[in-house]
């Protein structure tokens, strides 16, 4: 049947159809829904692991076990499972394992715009990039018979382009497969120096062997249009180029990224009189090129920053570009915000008015760090608030401890804050940790997490206890604060700046968002009391504004969580039905 | 011969439901054997941003889409779900396109915190250029309708008289894109957008 599938979607049907039975991964934008969409089928087992790190290792372990298997991943995910994927490269598979990494050029939701090809460079291992559903769903199939057959991970490059666009796919059945036998192999699979070291020299011999499969596989391939000019491009940029240039040019269409086909490169060096190579991010192509003695276009005409389109390429590239309107106001920015009635916003709120130095992190609370909040000092990748708060306080002393908070999510807690708070125990700094457990991984679009006591599927499971776990690692004081209560928040933060010893503030309320969560009635301003001070928009909630001097909350958009109450000097904000 | 390919753009605030604009639109179009591209946005700008989502289908079976984006000047039909959006992607429109465009205004939080202001008549603004404009208020029809929620619905009708295809495909597509207890609602939502049409 023919299906409008998401690229990611269409990796997940890949995955079902090559037969996966695991699947481990963390969210992260643009590579959630591959697994979202994998543990909808009953065949495979799927779950949320507690970060990259941890979902690679399972998803290895089920390799060696005999099982096909996958984990998923943003770009800046293989960060932290790069220790892992290096020398899995060595061990290789059994079971065939993929990883898909989607990249986000241009910066849709990421904090950097890393290229993930150095990675497959780094590690040796092949690297196949669709450009469409269809190729997602065909090169996923791929790349299984590709792992088993060059006893390699293989990884599966998207860009956002691709993870979030959909096109047609015609569906095929799933192969079922028999687990493949599990032999001990310590020279296979234990990799101790004397083991590795033989090891190595075979990853190198393998580099080889794939890329003589990257020139005859048809994988990638040459569109000779009969002109001077050749493209090189792969992924999404195939799609723009194609856009713009049609068949007035010939092209080396790739799927495979690494390693890359000289043959072919040569031979469309040979048949044409310029190469443009039409990369985003890095000059991994252009570099090749170069290196292989070929001379190419590529950064000389290309941007090196942010994500290209048709038009980038038309105008580089000297084209025409369409007539276009527009008015001549200003029109303001409209930047992400904070859902009305989140449970965030009276945490940075209450954090504000105590200037303090906030060492910030990951997820829909990094909005704290905007207008008119304006709550966060720093913020650099998961789990860092932790760490850094703890060397912040180090190079500056007591002053500084009574002074400076860090703010992380349940989700980035798990993932990796958790290390920095046995520092901040082990190492003995006065820090203040503000855990804010809404229940949820709310960034990336509301998964479960270990703290949330659901799976992926949805079926009840332990359920991580914060409150005893930082007291078991050495965390003298914690204490749960509820943020929508700012009065008590602003106590309680007071207090642990001043207590002796490290602490912990767990800040518990689930994420408006979630189903469960019962709204009350809209607020509502009495214009009578208002005197049009402005002081309530200090909180950030969208759904509250000034008309003609007055403010007014939108009845459409107010879940009634009373936050903005206590901010009015004249207690003009009520229900309007006297029961606040 | 030459590749005919139809862009449809669709624009809000993040929390309204264009996801579900694009959806539909893309699978009326796919149930009409032509080839779809649609690219939606997850993540940050979910959150209240301004959220952008393109379609992008062929005129006939023979027609390839390539690009899954849509770049300025190139859109057939801009469909905003707020005003102001509309006039921040007006440049995408195509010469003789259209721009459908629900009246609501949302405040973004630089007009809110006061360090910009919402410009006044946006809508007469974007119509003094000579452009073809369909503007409904979408919220009171949803509401007519039995729930604001239905917005995106509203102007999933007014978008779809704007196309080609016969209205038993686009209520058909509703009733299978949405939650099976919804289905009144929205088709009553739908023709209320579908029968709003007035062009300007
Ligand atoms: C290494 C890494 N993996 C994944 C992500 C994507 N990501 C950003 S925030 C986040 C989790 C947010 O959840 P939580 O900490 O619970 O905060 P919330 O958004 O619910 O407020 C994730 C998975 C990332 N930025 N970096
Ligand atoms: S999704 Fe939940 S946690 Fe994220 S901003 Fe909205 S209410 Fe807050
Ligand atoms: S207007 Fe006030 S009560 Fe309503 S959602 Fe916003 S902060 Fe909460």
């Amino acid at each position: 049947m023919k299906e409008l599938l998401l690229g990611n979607e269409a990796v997940a049907r890949g995955l079902y159809e090559a037969g996966v039975k695991v699947v481990s991964s963390y969210p992260g934008t643009p590579s959630t829904e591959i697994t979202e969409a994998a543990a909808k089928y009953e065949e495979i087992y799927c779950e949320w692991a507690p970060n990259e790190k941890v979902a690679m290792e399972v998803a290895a372990g089920a390799s060696m076990g005999g099982a096909r298997s996958f984990c998923g991943m943003k770009h800046v995910g293989l960060n932290v499972a790069a220790d892992p994927l290096f020398t899995m490269s060595y061990i290789g598979v059994n079971g065939g394992l993929v990883i898909g990494v989607a990249d986000d050029p241009g910066l849709h939701s990421s904090q950097n715009e890393q290229d993930s090809r150095n990675y497959a460079i780094g590690a040796k291992v092949p690297m196949l990039e669709p450009s469409d559903s269809a190729e997602c769903r065909d090169y996923a199939v791929m790349a299984y018979d590709l792992a088993e057959k060059f006893d390699t991970p293989v990884i599966l490059r998207l860009t956002t382009r691709v993870a979030h666009s959909r096109s047609i796919v015609e569906e095929r059945p799933r192969e079922e497969r028999e687990l493949l036998p599990y032999e001990k192999n310590p020279a296979k699979n234990v990799m101790l120096p004397a083991f590795a070291k033989p090891k190595h020299v075979k990853v190198e011999e393998r580099l080889v062997a794939l890329r003589n499969w990257s020139e005859t596989s048809g994988i990638n391939k040459i569109e000779d249009n009969g002109s001077k000019i050749g493209v090189i491009a792969a992924g999404a940029v195939y799609e723009y180029a194609k856009e713009v240039l049609g068949d007035t040019v010939s092209y080396l269409k790739l799927g495979m990224v690494h390693p890359l086909p000289d043959a072919l490169i040569r031979e469309l060096a040979e048949k044409t009189e310029e190469i443009y190579v039409i990369e985003e991010l890095d000059p991994v192509i252009e570099n090749h090129c170069k290196a292989m003695g070929i001379s190419v276009h590529g950064k000389d005409v290309f941007p090196l920053c942010d994500e290209f389109s048709q038009s980038v390429i038309a105008r580089c590239m000297g084209k025409e570009l369409p007539a276009s309107l527009s008015v001549e106001e200003q029109i303001p920015v409209r930047p992400p915000v904070m859902c009305c009635g989140c449970p965030h916003r009276g945490v940075f709120y209450v954090l504000k008015k105590n200037k303090v130095y906030v060492s910030g992190d990951i997820g829909c609370y990094t909005l704290g760090a905007s207008a008119p909040l304006g709550a966060m000092d720093t913020c650099i990748c998961m789990g860092a608030s932790v760490s850094a708060l703890h060397g912040y306080n180090k190079a500056r002393g007591a002053e500084a401890e009574k002074k400076s908070v860090a703010v992380i999510g349940d989700s980035t807690f798990i993932h990796s804050g958790i290390t920095g708070l046995i520092d901040i125990a082990y190492n003995r700094s006065n820090s203040v940790v503000v855990i804010l457990d809404n229940s949820i991984t709310g960034m990336t679009g509301h998964q479960q997490n270990p703290t949330t006591g659901y799976t992926i599927k949805g079926d009840p499971t332990a359920a991580v206890d914060l409150e005893a776990l930082c007291k078991a690692v050495g965390i003298g004081r914690v204490r749960v604060c509820d943020p929508y209560d700012l009065k008590a928040f602003d106590a309680a933060l007071k207090e642990e700046l001043q207590a002796d010893g490290p602490s912990v503030i767990i800040s518990r309320r689930p994420c408006a968002l979630l189903k469960y969560v019962k709204h009350k009635p809209s607020l509502k301003v009495d214009p009578q009391k208002c005197i049009g001070c402005k002081a309530c928009l200090g909180i950030g909630c969208p759904a509250i504004s000034v008309r003609d001097g007055k403010a007014v909350i939108d009845h459409t958009q107010c879940v009634g969580c009373g936050v903005c109450t206590g901010l009015c000097p004249k207690g003009a904000i009520s229900s309007g039905e006297g029961e606040e | 011969m030459k590749n005919s390919v139809k862009s449809v753009i669709i624009v809000g605030v993040g929390g309204q439901g264009t996801l579900l604009a694009s959806r539909v639109l893309g699978s009326a179009m796919l149930s009409q054997g032509v080839d779809v591209k649609v690219s939606e946005v997850h993540g940050m700008s979910q959150r209240g941003g301004s959220v952008v989502t393109y379609v992008r289908y062929g005129v006939t079976p023979e027609d390839k889409v390539y690009s899954p984006v849509i770049e300025p000047g190139e859109a057939d039909v801009v469909l905003s779900f707020e005003a102001l959006e509309a006039a921040r992607f007006l440049p995408y429109l195509k010469e003789g396109g259209a721009v459908v465009v629900n009246t609501q205004q949302m405040d973004p939080m630089p007009v809110v915190t006061g360090v910009a202001k919402y410009p006044e008549n946006i809508l007469g603004k974007i119509a003094e250029k000579g452009v073809r404009m369909i503007r409904l208020d979408a919220l009171k029809l949803a509401e007519q309708a039995g729930s604001v929620k239905a917005v995106n619905v509203v102007l999933i009708g007014a978008m779809a008289r704007r196309l080609q295809l016969p209205r038993e495909v686009w209520e058909e597509t509703v009733r299978k894109t949405v939650p099976p207890k919804f289905i009144d609602l929205n088709l009553r939502a739908f023709a209320l957008g579908y029968e709003a049409f007035t062009e300007e």
